[in-house]
């Protein structure tokens, strides 16, 4: 190898003199070293560590994939497990079970619902901001309301416990309190989608203002002017001048939220869920982690997290085509 | 911001005071929830069952919690756990985050267009969790402090963050340096870098939150108790809690819940008022299209 490397290195310096001298056709090495892609080698070599962490850890799960296809025995490993009969076996199998119908809706609703929640109080949050004439409250309120969403689900869990818990959370004794007696929130098939899209809400509510208080600021300012000549009041302002203003930024950022349907959350629903409430709210991802890590069977659990993969993919790329096509109307 | 000082009408003063109302609802929602758990942890048990459940302010206060919290050899090791894992997380999340994002952000470096495409679309399409199980098992990870780092080491929204970043300072800065014949590698040291110290701090911090709530990696990869991090433990603690339904069996852990929930989110509350600000211009920073 390193004979074979000098030798190279021989050969390309005689043909540097050669070249120099003017005769000669260049060899592979040398129009290689003459090429765009030499003259950028450092940032080639900068970029590797990267890259390979990019093939090892997100494109050969992809080449993994072939499981699904596969009855994956952990003792022969992925090339020795014999495939499947049919191939679609274990899709099969899914589409079959009685959990296809259930997970889909689960993760379905649960998602459309937290995208509910989570536009349409963001929105008016950025509207109050947006109308509070006095700078010091905004600063306050914008930093107050971002702060829960760095705190981690498993904490937002436990002040949820502190609320909900039906021995001490603090709802229950006031329920108490009028009587209407200790509900288990969070083992009650009734309240448990709720008390996810709640906690969600009160996450992101400020988070999700960001974006849209930051579109208004881009409003130009004429139009107000305009608008207070005309004799409008400030709610005219707002319905006409300030949420037109943020149309196509609402249109966008729920078109790219409706593409991500499928993620319903997995560590929320894990950090909160139990098997009491699981009928209402067991996503794909969560049954997926069950099925494949708990009960060990690899080979459905991949093909169902396939199935919910390739889904997304068709989902998110309709959302950013729809989405083009707003932005190009709407700009 | 500018607004012309007008002459408030009627619906003027309406609509500001019930702004402002509004407002301060929205921020006392924000925080009573967290400020109730810290006072429930300072709650005497004695108190708590006297009440049947959590006060919202206890005549008195006790730190008994947190002493029988720190007395579990689970917790301050998970906290070892958390600590490692979120510099050196941090850490190798940024060189390489760095390593990647400077390339990309050059327009004319060839095979550009490529290599983001191929980077982009793992945004857009992921094997799934058991491929990738299965990845992280065949490198040796699992039951490995590393698994908690090394699965997630660049995020692809922080990568274009700073790629975008990279493209808007003044390329012929770049461009001058190459001529005196800067190699690439000092041109991102000594030039890229220090101009980027906002950028940097922002995700920094994006990286680092993440790494202090890590959860989803540990409860996929790691059997080994020893080897949990914080947000795990106190997980379990919550959810052994969670299953007795009575008071009685509960009490001698409910202030204890609450004590680690209150550990695990100080950190970030003490940090947060110094750090918000740069959070908030990384989001803004990520919505322009790259």
């Amino acid at each position: 190898m390193s004979a074979q490397a000098t030798a190279t290195v021989d050969q390309s310096a005689s043909q540097r003199r050669r070249r120099t001298t003017g005769g000669g056709t260049p060899t592979r090495w040398e129009r290689f070293r003459r090429s765009r892609f030499w003259r950028y080698r450092a940032l080639y070599l900068m970029m590797a560590p990267a890259l390979i962490w990019f093939v090892v850890y997100r494109y050969a799960p992809m080449a993994g994939l072939v499981i699904a296809f596969k009855d994956y025995n952990l003792g022969l490993g992925i090339m020795d497990s014999p495939w499947a009969d049919p191939w679609f076996k274990y899709f099969r199998q899914f589409y079959e079970s009685p959990y296809f119908g259930q997970l889909l809706t689960n993760t379905a609703l649960i998602s459309v619902y937290k995208i509910f929640w989570g536009t349409v109080p963001s929105i008016f949050l950025a509207l109050l901001l947006y109308e509070c004439r006095l700078t010091w409250m905004r600063r306050w309120v914008q930093t107050l309301s971002y702060m829960p969403h760095f705190l981690s689900w498993v904490i937002i869990f436990g002040i949820a416990l502190a609320f909900l818990s039906p021995s001490t959370g603090l709802v229950n004794r006031w329920l108490d309190g009028v009587d209407l007696g200790p509900i288990a929130f969070l083992t009650s098939t009734d309240w448990f989608r709720s008390v996810l899209v709640g906690t969600d809400m009160w996450k992101d509510l400020g988070w999700g203002a960001i974006i849209y208080f930051a579109a208004m600021m881009g409003i130009d300012q004429e139009h107000y002017e305009a608008a207070r000549v005309d004799g409008a009041g400030r709610l005219r302002q707002i319905w006409h001048i300030t949420l037109p203003g943020i149309r196509s930024v609402i249109i966008l950022l729920f078109v790219l939220k409706l593409g991500q349907i499928l993620e319903a959350g997995f560590e929320h629903v894990y950090v909160f869920y139990n098997p009491q409430v699981y009928p209402v709210g067991d996503i794909i991802d969560t049954w997926v982690f069950r099925t494949g890590l708990e009960d060990l069977n690899f080979s459905l659990a991949a093909a169902v997290g396939m199935f919910k993969s390739v889904i997304g993919l068709g989902l998110v790329l309709i959302a950013n085509r729809l989405a083009r096509r707003w932005d190009g109307q709407l700009w | 911001m500018g607004w012309p000082a007008v002459v408030t009408s009627r619906e003027d003063r309406i609509v500001n005071g019930g702004v402002n109302i509004a407002l301060i609802l929205v921020a006392v929602v924000s925080v009573f929830p967290l400020m109730f758990v810290v006072s429930a942890s300072l709650t005497p048990y004695s108190e708590i069952l006297r009440n049947g459940g959590y006060v919202v302010i206890p005549r008195e206060f006790t730190f008994d919690a947190y002493r029988s919290l720190f007395a579990e050899p689970a917790i301050p090791r998970a906290l070892g756990v958390t600590a490692f894992i979120t510099i050196v997380g941090t850490a190798l999340n940024m060189v390489l985050t760095m390593l990647l994002a400077y390339p990309l952000s050059i327009r004319n470096l060839p095979g550009r267009g490529f290599i983001l495409f191929a980077v982009l679309f793992t945004m857009l399409f992921n094997a799934g969790m058991i491929p990738t199980f299965l990845v992280v098992q065949a490198t040796g990870l699992v039951d490995s402090i590393w698994s908690l780092i090394i699965p997630n080491a660049v995020w692809v929204f922080n990568l274009l963050v700073m790629k975008t970043f990279f493209e808007r300072l003044p390329q012929e800065l770049f461009e001058s340096a190459r001529i005196d014949g800067a190699g690439e590698f000092r041109i991102l040291v000594r030039i890229v870098l220090p101009l980027s110290v906002p950028v940097l701090l922002t995700l920094t911090l994006f990286y680092g939150v993440g790494h202090w709530n890590e959860f989803m990696q540990a409860i996929l990869y790691i059997r080994d108790d020893s080897l949990y991090p914080l947000q795990v433990v106190i997980h379990n603690l919550l959810a052994r809690a969670q299953s007795s339904q009575n008071l009685e069996a509960a009490v001698p852990t409910v202030t204890l819940q609450m004590a680690a929930i209150v550990v695990a989110a100080a950190p970030m509350i003490a940090v947060y008022p110094f750090i918000q600000k740069h959070f908030q211009k990384g989001v803004t920073l990520g919505s322009v299209k790259g």
